[in-house]
C-alpha cells in the first residue's frame, strides 16, 4: 500500500534533480545581487572580502538614485491605478454585454502584449514627437499604462468570468440600481482581482525599462537611472544595494498577490452553482 | 380588469437575428394566483418571465404591472421580485445580509429590520442560519434564503424561474408543496416558470402551455389535462394516445369515428365538426382498461401486449393493434398484490374506454 502510494506521489530522483538545477540556475545568479551589495569591496568579484553596510549608507545618501525611485514608485502607482480601472470596465464590457466586433476589440486591447516592446517604444516616441508632446513623466506614465492595461483587463476577465451575472440582476431585482449594484457586489466580489491586478501592473511598471527609456525625459525611473549608472564603477555596488532591495519587495508583493488571488478562486470554487 | 395583477398585452419580443423568443402573447393573471409559464425549453417562457422581472424590455407590446404600463421601467423600481434558478445567493454575504439586501434602501430602523429578517427565517425555517455564509449552504437551503430574500420586500408579485430545477426529486416534492402552502399563507401572486408538467400541474391555479414563443393554451391544471386544445398541449402534458380518424357521420351531438384498427367508434361531437374530415381522437392511458376477456358490448379493441413495465403502484403496458404502427399506452392501477402478470403474450389482449373519455383534436 504505502509503496503503491509513494510510486503515485514520488516524481523519482531524476526528476528531482532536475527541479533543483532549474531552480539554481534560476535563482543563483539573482542571489548574487544580495551578496555583493554585502561584499566590503568596490569589485564585483569573488571572493568575497568582507562584510558592510556601507553601499547600503551610500545609496540612501544619492539623491539622485532616491529621486529615481520616488519617481519609480509614483509612476507605478498612477499606472496601477489607472490600468486597473480600465481593466475592470474593459473586463466588465466584455463579460456582461454582447457587441459588434468584441473579439477584435479584445485582441487589440491584448495586443501590447505580445508587440516587441522595443517597437512599441519606437513607435510611441515618433508619434509623441510628431504631436510634439514634451517627454516627461507623463510620456512614461502613458506607455506603462498602455503596456500594463492587457495584464489588467486578463487579471480582471478571469475574475468576473469566474461569477454568476445573475447576481448583480438578484441585486438589481432587490432594488438597487446599477450604480449601487457595482459597489455592492460587482466590487466586493471582484475585490481579490482588483488587489492582485493592482500588485501586478505595478510591478509591471516598476520593472519596466525599454518604454521607459525611449519615453523619459529629464526626471529617469529607477531602471533608467540604474542603467546610466552602469557607466561609474564607483556607483555600481550602491546599486547593487537597491537591487537587492526591489528584489525582496518585489518577491513579498508577488506572493501578497498570488495569496490574494487563491483566496479569491478557492471562494468562488465552494460558491459555484449547485 | 380591476382584479388583474399583470396584463401581458401583444408582447413580442425579437432578438438579434430576428428571432422572436416571445410572439404576440396576451393573457393576464389574476391577483393572488399562482400561475405557471410551461414550456420545453427554448420556448421562450424565461425570457417572457425575464420581461417581467424587467431584465428583458419587449419589442412591441407593453406588460402592465398593477395597471402601470411597465414594459420601459428597470428592473430596480418594479414591484417584483424573482427567485431565480441559480438563486444567485450573494457568496459574500451571510444569510441575514442576504435576506436583508432588499431592504438596506428602505432605511428601517435597526430593529424593524431584524424583526422583517427574523421572519423571513421563520417562514424559510432556517432560523439560527443567520450568520452562515451563502457557500455553507446545500442546495434546499440556498432556495429557501433566495425565497426569503424576494419575499422580505413584499413584492406585488414574485417570479420564480425554474426554483426546483437543480433540487433532488424528493426534496422538490417537498417544496412544491411547501411553495404552494407558502403562497396561500402569503397570498402573492407567484409566476412560476417550468418545463417539468407534473411540477405545473400539482402547484398551479392556471398554466400557460407556451410553443415556439406563442401561447398555446391557458387552463386550470385539470382542464389543461383533460380538455387540451391541440395535439401538442395534449402530447405535451402527460402522456396521450393519438388515434387519426376519419369522421364518418354525426348525429345527436355524438360522432362516429373510424381508425386503420379499430375500426368504427362512438366519440362525443365537437362544435364544426363535418362528415369526411380527418381528426384526431386522444384518449390518455389511464382511461384505458386492459382485459384478456373479449368484452361483450361498449368500445373495444384487439391487440397484443408489446411490453409492461412495473412502476409499483401502477403499470404501463404498450399494446400493439393490427394496422398502427405506434403501441397504444394503457396504465393500470396494482389494486391486487399478484406476483405475476395476468396477460399471456401469447393470446390477444382487449382495451376497453368509455367513449366520454375521448378527446377530439385538429390535427
Amino acid at each position: 500500500m504505502s509503496r503503491r502510494m509513494a510510486r503515485v506521489g514520488d516524481p523519482g530522483g531524476g526528476l528531482w534533480l532536475f527541479a533543483i538545477a532549474y531552480l539554481l540556475f534560476l535563482y543563483v545568479p539573482v542571489l548574487f545581487l544580495p551578496i555583493f551589495s554585502l561584499n566590503d569591496s568596490i569589485f564585483v568579484a569573488f571572493p568575497l572580502t568582507g562584510f558592510t553596510t556601507r553601499w547600503y549608507e551610500q545609496m540612501l545618501a544619492d539623491r539622485d538614485m532616491l529621486n529615481a525611485l520616488s519617481v519609480s514608485l509614483r509612476v507605478g502607482t498612477v499606472v496601477a491605478v489607472a490600468a486597473t480601472i480600465l481593466g475592470l470596465l474593459g473586463a466588465k464590457a466584455v463579460t456582461r454585454y454582447r457587441m459588434p466586433g468584441q473579439r477584435a476589440v479584445t485582441a487589440m486591447i491584448m495586443l501590447p502584449l505580445f508587440i516587441p516592446e522595443i517597437i512599441l517604444g519606437i513607435s510611441l516616441l515618433i508619434l509623441i514627437n510628431a504631436v510634439s508632446i514634451p517627454l516627461s513623466l507623463l510620456t512614461v506614465t502613458i506607455g506603462h499604462i498602455m503596456l500594463c492595461t492587457p495584464f489588467a483587463m486578463a487579471v480582471m476577465t478571469s475574475r468576473l468570468d469566474g461569477f454568476d451575472r445573475s447576481l448583480e440582476e438578484a441585486s438589481m431585482d432587490l432594488g438597487e440600481s446599477p450604480w449601487m449594484t457595482f459597489w455592492r457586489v460587482t466590487f466586493p466580489l471582484a475585490l481579490p482581482g482588483i488587489v492582485s491586478s493592482l500588485l501586478l501592473t505595478f510591478i509591471v511598471s516598476f520593472d519596466e525599462f525599454l518604454l521607459s527609456f525611449f519615453l523619459a525625459g529629464q526626471e529617469l525611473p529607477l531602471p533608467v537611472f540604474i542603467w546610466s549608472q552602469l557607466r561609474f564603477p564607483a556607483k555600481l555596488p550602491s546599486v547593487l544595494a537597491m537591487g537587492a532591495l526591489i528584489l525582496i519587495v518585489s518577491c513579498v508583493v508577488v506572493f501578497i498577490a498570488e495569496w490574494v488571488r487563491q483566496i479569491g478562486t478557492t471562494g468562488e470554487r465552494k460558491v459555484g452553482v449547485a | 380588469m380591476a382584479d388583474d395583477i399583470i396584463r401581458i398585452d401583444n408582447v413580442t419580443k425579437e432578438f438579434a437575428g430576428g428571432v422572436k423568443a416571445v410572439d404576440s402573447v396576451k393573457f393576464d393573471i389574476e391577483r393572488g394566483e399562482f400561475f405557471s409559464l410551461l414550456g420545453p425549453s427554448g420556448c421562450g417562457k424565461t425570457t417572457l418571465l425575464r420581461m417581467i422581472a424587467g431584465f428583458e424590455f419587449p419589442t412591441e407590446g407593453e406588460i402592465y404591472i398593477d395597471a402601470q404600463p411597465s414594459s420601459l421601467i428597470p428592473s430596480y423600481r418594479r414591484p417584483t421580485n424573482m427567485v431565480f434558478q441559480s438563486y444567485a445567493i450573494f457568496p459574500h454575504l451571510n444569510v441575514f445580509d442576504n435576506i436583508a439586501y432588499g431592504l438596506r434602501k428602505d432605511r428601517l430602523s435597526r430593529s424593524e429590520l431584524n424583526r422583517r429578517v427574523h421572519e423571513a427565517l421563520a417562514m424559510i425555517k432556517l432560523q439560527g442560519f443567520d450568520r452562515r455564509r451563502g457557500d455553507q449552504l446545500s442546495g434546499g437551503q440556498r432556495q429557501r434564503v433566495a425565497l426569503a430574500r424576494a419575499l422580505v420586500k413584499r413584492p406585488k408579485v414574485l417570479l420564480l424561474d425554474e426554483p426546483l430545477g437543480a433540487l433532488d426529486k424528493k426534496l422538490r416534492e417537498e417544496m412544491q408543496i411547501e411553495l404552494r402552502q407558502l403562497q396561500k399563507a402569503v397570498g402573492i401572486t407567484f409566476v412560476f416558470v417550468t418545463h417539468d408538467q407534473e411540477e405545473a400541474l400539482s402547484m398551479s391555479d392556471r398554466i400557460a402551455v407556451m410553443f415556439r414563443g406563442r401561447v398555446i393554451q391557458i387552463a386550470p391544471p385539470k382542464a389543461l389535462y383533460e380538455a387540451p386544445n391541440s395535439v401538442e398541449v395534449a402530447s405535451f402534458i402527460g402522456t396521450i394516445n393519438l388515434i387519426d380518424s376519419t369522421v364518418k357521420s354525426i348525429a345527436a351531438g355524438e360522432a362516429i369515428l373510424e381508425a386503420p384498427g379499430f375500426g368504427q367508434f362512438r366519440a362525443t361531437a365537437v362544435d364544426g365538426l363535418q362528415p369526411g374530415q380527418r381528426i384526431v381522437a386522444a384518449i390518455r392511458p389511464e382511461k384505458l382498461t386492459l382485459t384478456d376477456q373479449r368484452p361483450q358490448s361498449g368500445a373495444f379493441v384487439e391487440g397484443r401486449l408489446h411490453a409492461s413495465a412495473y412502476l409499483g403502484d401502477r403499470s404501463h403496458h404498450q399494446v400493439f393493434v393490427k394496422g398502427r404502427n405506434e403501441p397504444i399506452f394503457v396504465a393500470a392501477q396494482n389494486v391486487d398484490r399478484s406476483m405475476t402478470s395476468p396477460f399471456d403474450p401469447e393470446k390477444p389482449v382487449f382495451i376497453t374506454w368509455d367513449p366520454k373519455a375521448l378527446i377530439l383534436l385538429k390535427g
